[in-house]
């Protein structure tokens, strides 16, 4: 029984920011104030959401509303099949969550933009594109097919083009743009191919339809290798979009954007799209396709936090950390943890966002300085931006008491069994030497920027705290990074409500023999993932992972207190000591070099190449036809003025000469008439003879 | 071939070899005395013809006249401060050749036919027949003769009057 | 010839030899004058042929009045003509026939 209240407020939710953006974009200009309507539009999404979260949290737990429309209807299609796209939006709490964060989120960004964006001469039109943005984002959270997801993926990625290049006066800003919408495209070419297998193969674009057709035993090309292949390729779109390793080289580059943006964008919720598509592809997943996936992630976690060590630019730490976090995401789906992948993804929004809206104010507070070299002791001037931002801090690195805390530690737990039941223990080994490297680079950040002696004198005396509509935000983020929201036990992942009530993890369908042994199937009838053996390893690994976790917090800090509060160790010393690692993690592992010099390159290359081709075969054959051409017609034009003409010449030259002659008859002397006349007789007299 | 044959040959190349000169001839005073010839063998063929009076009246009028008047028309035509009166001839080759052509032609068509000829004699003299065959037959055509020359005398003197005209 | 005494036809040769003689003339002549003398050599051709047939056939007097007419005729023709002569003379100061060709315009 679907509610049909859910469904309006479904609608209503979505399309509100788009009525937004249509708004600002149709006024052209004329109406002076129109972000205001934005922004009140915004607001009633909002309430929308909250109403759903409600219902699907509260009212009516583990209930799925689907509403569906059938959009292309052939009779017969591929195989003779009928074909029939349907288009349609389906609410579980999974989507409700998440809803609701996106909406809040998007909704403090517009509320922190009003006083970030103050002056900028494109006012308006930046809340048109928020606008945008949250209503492709909502699309990808609400659709039930993968068509749908696939339109509105695109739509997200022009939303970050638009936002990304604002300040597209700036070329590093346009060039930023145009790398994110190509990165992303790539990723969007193996997602492309995945759901091209599917629908060949199950007819159809639904998930619960592909999941139904795979439990039913039918495989993409009778092989278990070609699901395993469908389900990497459509993972690869969630590569691209959420950054991982390779395709992550998109995201530092985006921070070209106002940061209110890189809060909204780049942190909390388009990267999570991609975590938010495997969550919702899942149950398709081999198992050769998950510990591909986990591997991806854990590297990408790793790979981001040693670059994230060494950066100087507030904005790129974050960006690196948003990488790693995200990693941490995938590889948690990787393990099967999933519940926890989805309860990291909300609380690390909120932190993220926070982190980013407080580097926001610091930077808008010491008049757009970024490096954090040139900052420092900013704590005595902007009292609510530095507790928000340690709120954040602590919540990152999973200090307890923090809703990060309460993720992080389960995510860690489900490697850490991962690797208990399958011997991959590399996957554990990066997620924990990861919580060592973020815990050392946030809290860098923290000290560099807040503590210590300001570096420029001259800013830090104009640095003050910020307005109410830039702490607003900060504040309210601050305090949903704190544990009592998710669960009452702050010590416990597993009794936090993310976990245990809220999220049904459902197992998996594909079959058994591609299956993990610790993994339910819904062939042997399982309904939730975990069976007995997995629950009995995650119970294992409870307790190592948080005493590992927090000795690795530990050590850390204390790290970063040495060198950046009590000053015993140097950290330029260290980095002229190892001079090759230390410009191998500052020149991010080199990987646009690479790219650049390859990839780029090589594309040039070839495309130089089939210029020359088309410049001089093609055109040169059709510049040898024209030259032909020309040569026949001078033929032809030769022969026309030869004989043709020549023809007419000597007609009109016999005329003249017969004339010219013959005109001699005219003398005028009546005597040569008479003569004329004797002919005349004489042909006469010959001719009629008596 | 009788005295009459010959003298009729003797006439007959008078004629026509003054006719020949007349024609041919550059000096114009040359074509005008052969004329004179000519007619005077003309005058010869009327009387070998037995027209005697017509003969008189040839050599008077011919003669006597016209002739005059030729010559008194070369003199006042030409410049005769050059005693040399010469003159040449126009078209004289296609003109010849159609002569000649037509000469032959004519001539064939004379000689081969065969006419129905008798042979008249007449009276001594023709001139008191003709005579009153003018005044009682003819009279018509001579009153229109008379007519006729008074206005070629009247004509003439107008169109050659000197002076007073354009 | 049928006979070698002189019939009527050779007096119709003769006719048309000096017919002849005369046509040439006026075709030929470049001078006025001498195309009327051509003229007179024509009309008396004629006459010689009027004369001839008024002897040999039978047509009593006819012929030699026919000739007496076209002498007189020939008279006054001579006359007129002449005096259109000394017309042209007048306006041209020349008698040549072949340079009066106004008429080639």
């Amino acid at each position: 029984m679907n509610d049909p209240l859910i469904l309006y407020a479904s609608l209503i939710t979505l399309f509100l920011p788009v009525a937004g953006f249509a708004l600002v974009t149709f006024s052209l200009g004329r109406i002076k104030k129109v972000f205001i309507g934005e922004i009140s539009l915004m607001a009633v999404s909002l309430l929308s959401s909250v109403y759903i979260l409600i219902d699907k949290l509260f009212l009516h737990p583990g209930v799925t509303s689907v509403f569906e429309f059938s959009w292309i209807s052939f009779a017969t299609g591929t195989g003779n099949q009928p074909i029939n796209v349907k288009l349609g939006i389906s609410v579980d709490s999974v989507t409700a969550i998440l809803m609701f964060a996106v909406m809040l989120i998007s909704f403090l960004v517009h509320l922190f933009s009003v006083e970030y964006m103050h002056g900028d001469k494109r006012f308006n039109r930046y809340f048109g594109y928020l606008g945008l943005f949250t209503f492709s984002m909502l699309g990808i959270v609400l659709t039930h097919n993968l068509l749908m997801m696939y339109i509105f993926w695109e739509l997200v990625g022009l939303s970050s083009y638009l936002l990304i290049g604002f300040w597209f006066e700036k070329d590093s800003a346009a060039d930023a743009a145009k790398k994110a919408f190509l990165v992303n495209r790539i990723g969007d070419i193996g997602m492309f191919l995945g759901i091209l297998i599917l629908f060949i193969t199950y007819g159809t674009f639904t998930f619960s339809e592909i999941f139904a057709g795979i439990g039913s035993g039918k495989l993409p090309f009778d092989s278990e290798g070609w699901l395993t292949a469908a389900g990497i390729l459509v993972f690869l779109g969630a590569v691209g979009k959420s950054a991982q390793f390779p395709l992550h080289v998109w995201l530092p580059d985006a921070m070209e954007g106002p940061t209110p943006v890189s809060a909204l964008i780049h942190a909390a919720t388009m990267v999570a799209a991609g975590v938010y598509l495997v969550i919702r592809i899942f149950v398709m997943l081999t198992a050769d396709a998950m510990v591909f996936i986990a591997v991806i992630g854990a590297l990408t976690a790793f790979i981001s936090a040693t670059i994230a060590l060494t950066q100087n630019d507030i904005k790129k730490v974050l960006a690196y950390s948003t990488i790693s976090q995200l990693g941490y995401m995938v590889m948690s789906l990787g393990v099967g943890a999933y519940a926890f992948a989805f309860f990291h993804l909300i609380t690390h929004a909120f932190f993220k966002a926070g982190l980013f809206l407080g580097s926001g104010s610091v930077i808008h507070a010491m008049h757009h300085e970024q490096d954090i070299r040139n900052m420092g002791g900013l704590r005595k001037k902007m009292p609510v931006t530095y507790f928000s931002f340690l709120a954040y801090t602590l919540a990152i690195c999973g200090i307890p008491l923090t809703s990060g805390f309460l993720s992080k530690d389960g995510i860690l737990a489900g490697t850490y069994s991962f690797g208990l039941l399958t011997g991959h223990w590399l996957i554990p080994i990066l997620g924990f030497s990861v919580v060592l490297l973020t815990a050392f680079y946030m809290f860098r950040l923290l000290f560099k920027t807040f503590h210590g002696k300001p570096a420029d004198l001259h800013k830090y005396e104009h640095a003050h705290e910020s307005p109410f509509l830039m702490a607003m935000p900060l504040v309210v983020l601050a305090v949903l990074s704190v544990f009592f929201w998710y669960g009452l036990n702050p010590a416990s992942p597993d009794s936090a409500w993310f976990v245990s009530k809220w999220i049904d993890v459902p197992a998996k369908v594909v079959p058994e023999s591609s299956n993990f042994s610790f993994m339910n199937t819904t062939a042997t009838g399982g309904e939730s993932l975990y069976n007995a053996e997995y629950t009995e390893a995650q119970h294992h690994a409870h307790f190592p992972t948080m005493i590992m976790s927090l000795l690795f917090d530990i050590v850390a800090i204390g790290l970063a207190l040495l060198f950046y509060i009590y000053f015993k160790l140097n950290s330029r010393k260290l980095a002229a000591a190892l001079p090759a690692v230390y410009n191998f993690s500052l020149r991010k592992w080199y990987f646009d070099e690479f790219y650049n010099g390859v990839i780029v390159k090589g594309t040039l290359l070839f495309s130089s190449g089939l210029y020359a081709f088309d410049k001089y075969i093609i055109d040169g054959i059709v510049n040898f036809s024209a030259y032909l051409t020309k040569l026949i017609s001078r033929v032809s034009s030769a022969f026309d003025i030869i004989f043709v003409d020549g023809l007419v010449n000597f007609t009109a030259y016999i005329n003249g000469f017969a004339g010219k002659h013959l005109r001699r008859i005219q003398t005028g002397k009546v005597q040569t008439y008479l003569v004329l006349v004797l002919f005349a007789l004489l042909t006469l007299i010959i001719l009629f003879k008596p | 071939m009788s005295t009459y044959d010959l003298i009729f040959y003797l006439f007959a190349a008078i004629t026509l070899l003054s006719g020949f000169v007349v024609v041919t001839s550059k000096n114009i005073i040359y074509s005008a005395f052969s004329l004179l010839f000519t007619f005077f063998g003309v005058t010869g063929i009327y009387a070998l013809l037995g027209a005697d009076f017509i003969a008189v009246v040839q050599l008077v009028v011919y003669v006597g006249g016209i002739l005059i008047l030729l010559i008194f028309g070369v003199m006042l035509t030409n410049k005769v401060t050059n005693v040399d009166l010469k003159t040449g001839g126009v078209n004289v080759l296609p003109a010849a050749i159609g002569t000649g052509l037509f000469a032959g032609a004519l001539t064939a068509i004379m000689s081969k036919n065969y006419w129905r000829a008798g042979n008249i004699t007449y009276e001594e003299t023709t001139i008191y027949t003709l005579g009153s065959k003018l005044l009682l037959e003819y009279s018509l055509i001579f009153e229109l003769l008379a007519i006729l020359l008074l206005v070629a005398l009247v004509g003439a003197a107008v169109i050659a009057r000197r002076g007073r005209e354009s | 010839m049928e006979s070698m005494s002189v019939g009527l036809t050779h007096f119709l040769v003769l006719s048309s030899l000096l017919f002849s003689l005369g046509i040439y003339g006026i075709l030929t002549r470049k001078n006025a004058v001498l195309v009327l003398m051509g003229v007179e050599l024509v009309l008396n051709s004629a006459n010689i042929n009027f004369i001839a047939f008024s002897r040999f056939g039978n047509f009593g007097y006819d012929g030699q009045l026919m000739a007496l007419f076209v002498i007189v005729l020939a008279a006054a023709e001579a006359a007129i003509a002449l005096a259109i002569v000394l017309n042209i003379y007048k306006s041209f100061h020349n008698v040549n026939v072949d340079e009066i060709d106004k008429l080639k315009e």
